[in-house]
């Protein structure tokens, strides 16, 4: 028997995100013989497709899942994970806080680093480290120095977890150390300066790939984060669901009043997207002519409602005629036509948006 | 060899696929699944995941606002 055939297959698990960095990571990583398969996470804050799906002018772009590509093009295989309910714990009590807006970057790689330790799958299949993407000084909240030490302890992963692109400003790690990878082929990059990341995707003959501006989710969004601030405020309780989540991805919000809000559509596709709420929230539709769905979030009343017809009516074809038809449906009554004004634009106050 | 099915409608992209991945998962070799979305978005996802796990797409089928993709799982 060959000597090589006592040689251990290491193999690690790369957390894919769909951007360059941890495609890079990875990439970096098999060039020096690992087995690598990629995890990536769903926690419903991701920008990944929906909106694509849902918006009908997005309908034309390719709509692809970037991490999925990314493995794709990497040859590795890609497990989805759906955390969509422990990760709620992490956006609503973030121990390290948020970034600029809503996002808890820090505890969010804590718990996506930890579930691929804490995940079985891993020890079954008998991978021996984590790689990330991360790089030193990337993020000014998430990615510095002082907080590289702590994703490593707080997910439990030590001295398994490393970091490709920037390992040679950190302490060896269990992989460098027992030679599985050559600490001399990984990097040090540091800073929010690209450049290094674009010419090493280049000397791999990596041509395409996705930077996305924010990050990998809405949390980063400032409006998105208002809209989910608004969310909790107006319920005097900070939860969600899923459906809340995605339905602050689609429309346009408008809270006329604090105890109810209005998701109007935009376009025919949020529209068709807003018709598949209809059994759970109150559904005002424009009957007369074009115009948008619209759903009401909250506990309005009938005069709410017939108010709320006509701000709806303000966003259709009919906005300046005198009356237009709307139908108004709660989950649990019969279908209401009513006839009503179109609220005038300069009656529709900035401070409703949200 | 049997055939099974899932319902994934209503459910954005990447719920579709993980569903998809984690119904495979139970599954045997040979078996088909006929998996029944709304997201268009799984057009591209489902085939793309098929791909890196060596399952194969066998019939794709658009009906009104359904898409219908039938998997045959390998192992
Ligand atoms: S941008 Fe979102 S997904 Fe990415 S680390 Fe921050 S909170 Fe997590």
């Amino acid at each position: 028997m060959g000597k090589d055939s006592n040689i251990k297959q290491r193999k690690a698990v790369s957390l894919i995100s769909g951007g360059l960095d941890s495609m890079l990571a990875t990439k970096v990583v098999m060039e020096q013989g690992i087995h690598v398969e990629g995890i990536n996470f769903f926690t419903g804050f991701c920008v990944e497709g929906h909106t694509h799906a849902i918006r009908a002018k997005d309908r034309k772009k390719e709509k692809r899942n970037n991490a999925l590509w990314v493995a794709e093009q990497l040859g590795i295989k890609l497990h989805i994970i759906d955390v969509i309910e422990e990760y709620k714990d992490v956006v609503l009590n973030p121990k390290h806080g948020y970034g600029q807006n809503m996002n808890p970057c820090l505890d969010c790689k804590i718990f996506m680093v930890n579930k691929a330790v804490a995940w079985g799958w891993m020890e079954e299949n008998d991978f021996d480290f984590i790689i990330t993407g991360e790089v030193i000084g990337q993020r000014p909240k998430s990615q510095r120095k002082a907080t590289m030490p702590i994703i490593a302890r707080e997910s439990g992963a030590e001295d398994r977890l490393l970091r490709p692109l920037c390992a040679k400003n950190l302490p060896e790690t269990l992989p460098e150390r027992e030679g599985w990878v050559n600490r001399e082929q990984l990097y040090g990059f540091h800073g929010r300066n690209r450049k290094p990341q674009i010419a090493l995707a280049e000397s791999l003959g990596i041509e395409e790939y996705s930077q996305p501006a924010g990050g990998c989710c809405f949390l980063t969004d400032k409006s998105y984060s208002e809209k989910l601030s608004d969310l909790w405020q107006s319920r005097g309780d900070r939860d969600y669901e899923l459906d809340d989540i995605m339905l602050l991805k689609v429309g346009r919000h408008l809270r006329p009043k604090p105890h109810y809000k209005l998701i109007i559509s935009r376009e025919e596709g949020e529209n068709h997207y807003l018709n598949g709420y209809q059994h759970e929230f109150t559904m005002i539709r424009t009957v007369s002519t074009g115009g948008p769905n619209a759903l009401v979030d909250g506990n309005a009343s009938e005069e709410d409602l017939m108010f709320a017809a006509r701000v709806v009516a303000r966003y259709g074809q009919g906005r300046n005629t005198d009356r237009v038809v709307m139908s108004i449906k709660q989950p649990d009554a019969d279908l209401q036509e009513v006839s009503v004004k179109p609220l005038p634009p300069s009656e529709i106050p900035e401070s409703w948006h949200v | 060899m049997s055939e099974h099915e899932l319902n994934a409608r209503r459910l954005l992209c990447p719920m579709p696929v993980i569903r998809t991945q984690d119904r495979i998962a139970e599954l045997a070799d040979g078996d088909l699944l006929k998996v029944t979305c709304t997201d268009p978005g799984v057009l591209h996802d489902i085939p793309a995941w098929c791909r890196i796990h060596g399952h194969e797409v066998v019939d794709t089928q658009t009906i009104d606002r359904e898409m219908i993709l039938t998997i045959r799982v390998h192992k």
